[in-house]
């Protein structure tokens, strides 16, 4: 796809919105249809798209293999503290009312963290899953 | 009125792409047409006010599998042969199967009725409380992160746990994977030597255990 | 009778469906075709959750002093999670295609029959 110059140009001017959409249906998914699975499987397509108009070799300079699979164990370490810091602070395991200082206020604090935890694992998982097929020789 | 023909005509759509998806040969053309597939499945349930659902199969039908799928298909090829044994037995089976499941839909309550069980146990609780509780407008946010937060836990754990087996199977290099690719040629040693070893053991079992793994 | 095929037109197009998947699965041989089986039948599991938790005359479960009947949030969740938990193991069945391709050279069903019955 080197010498498609109405792709490259398309998709360098798209990604960053693709970017800007998978973050707010990441924040914006406790007031509409979003959430975090919905936020890391964008967020994904932003890299798998640059991955195939750009190559594997520069997508995976963009986004280190390295760092991609550290973050998919990051995101499920991040949704399981949530739950320990409910159970360190006295209550049950995933129980957000005691993260703030009202409990709705504290549940929206905990549903922003796992949310973002969702996001990350999915997004790398999918990057992750990407590379692994297209970086398979014939 | 108006929403049962959208429904009837998504749901034909539906049928006709799966048909579609069953009789091509060529590969390409069925990935593309389940993207479809998966696009009409995202109206479907923006027609039955699942728009979170179908946000997700939207994203991840019609992006992130067929992109998945295409990239195999540069792998393996792309020609489907003719299917080498004859269709009535599973034919049968479906039919047999689709009929009884067909046959216990009559016990279901009708579409879109506000009293059927399942919209009576705990949705209300959820519908009534969660804006007092949780405090968030989009009750399905509420309910996946936080009243079935261990549920969600154990997803993200699912997706995480099948990132690493396809890392398992796919990271290592194309040949220095002794273990896996040599497996059918220690076998085939294995078996050779079978006969030699095992009579001292077991002279019964072995010839008949070896006559099934044959004609299997 | 209009009225019983009106009440349960979803769930038949499900059920069909779910068989077109299942015969997909059962009939083709082409390893990657099944996994496009399986997909269309997991779909129609989707379809089939998603119908039961709709209302008549309710809006999509997003709350709003507007409206006072919505449709049941419940299956909505189970299904979320599961489409993205269905792709994650859409990929790992892929890999175990490719590896298949790559130690035994087809991912025709009845080519690996034979090829593991001559080993």
């Amino acid at each position: 796809m080197r010498h498609h110059r109405v792709l490259r140009v398309v998709s360098k001017l798209l990604i960053p919105f693709i970017m800007l959409f998978a973050l707010y249906v990441q924040f914006h998914g406790d007031f509409g249809p979003g959430g975090g699975f919905q936020a890391g499987v964008i967020m994904a397509s932003a890299f798998i798209l640059y991955g195939l108009i750009f190559g594997l070799e520069n997508a995976r300079k963009v986004a280190p293999p390295s760092v991609v699979t550290k973050l998919v164990a990051a995101g499920v370490l991040i949704y399981a503290g949530t739950g320990y810091a409910g159970l360190l602070k006295g209550a049950n395991f995933l129980d957000y009312n005691v993260l703030g200082a009202t409990p709705v206020g504290g549940q929206h604090l905990g549903i922003l963290i796992i949310e973002f935890g969702v996001g990350t694992t999915v997004a790398a998982a999918m990057v992750t899953i990407f590379f692994l097929f297209a970086g398979r020789e014939r | 009125m108006i929403i049962t023909l959208i429904d009837i005509a998504l749901l034909t759509f539906m049928g006709a792409t799966a048909i579609a998806i069953l009789r091509l040969r060529s590969l390409f053309a069925v990935v593309m047409l389940s993207g479809i597939y998966s696009l009409l499945a995202a109206s479907m349930f923006v027609a039955l006010d699942a728009v979170d659902v179908a946000f997700t199969e939207a994203a991840v039908g019609a992006g992130i599998s067929t992109v998945l799928m295409i990239t195999v298909l540069s792998l393996t090829g792309e020609r489907e042969r003719a299917p080498g044994h004859s269709p009535i037995l599973p034919m049968i089976v479906v039919t047999l199967t689709g009929a009884a499941l067909i046959y216990a839909t009559f016990d279901m309550p009708a579409f879109g009725d506000a009293n059927a069980p399942v919209n009576l146990h705990v949705a209300p609780r959820y519908l009534n409380d969660s804006m007092a509780e949780v405090g968030l407008p989009n009750v399905v946010t509420s309910v996946l992160a936080s009243y079935r937060g261990y549920d969600t836990l154990g997803e993200v754990t699912v997706i995480f746990t099948a990132a690493v087996a396809v890392m398992m199977l796919l990271g290592g290099r194309k040949g220095d994977d002794a273990g896996f690719k040599n497996e059918p040629e220690e076998n085939s040693v294995a078996d050779g030597d079978d006969p030699a070893d095992d009579p001292a053991d077991d002279p019964a079992d072995d010839p008949s255990g070896k006559n099934g793994k044959g004609t299997a | 009778m209009l009225q019983v095929i009106l009440d349960h037109y979803n769930y038949w197009v499900a059920v069909v469906l779910m068989m077109i998947g299942l015969y997909t699965v059962v009939a083709r041989g082409n390893l990657i075709k099944k996994i496009v089986g399986l997909n269309i039948f997991q779909t129609s599991v989707f379809l089939l959750y998603i119908t039961m938790g709709k209302v008549t005359g309710g809006t999509a479960p997003i709350l709003d002093e507007r409206f006072t009947v919505y449709s049941n949030p419940l299956p909505h969740v189970l299904i979320l999670t599961a489409i993205v938990v269905g792709v994650a193991t859409t990929a790992l069945g892929l890999a175990l295609v490719v590896r298949i391709r790559e130690s035994y050279g087809t991912i025709e069903e009845d080519e690996l029959d034979l090829l593991d019955g001559e080993t």
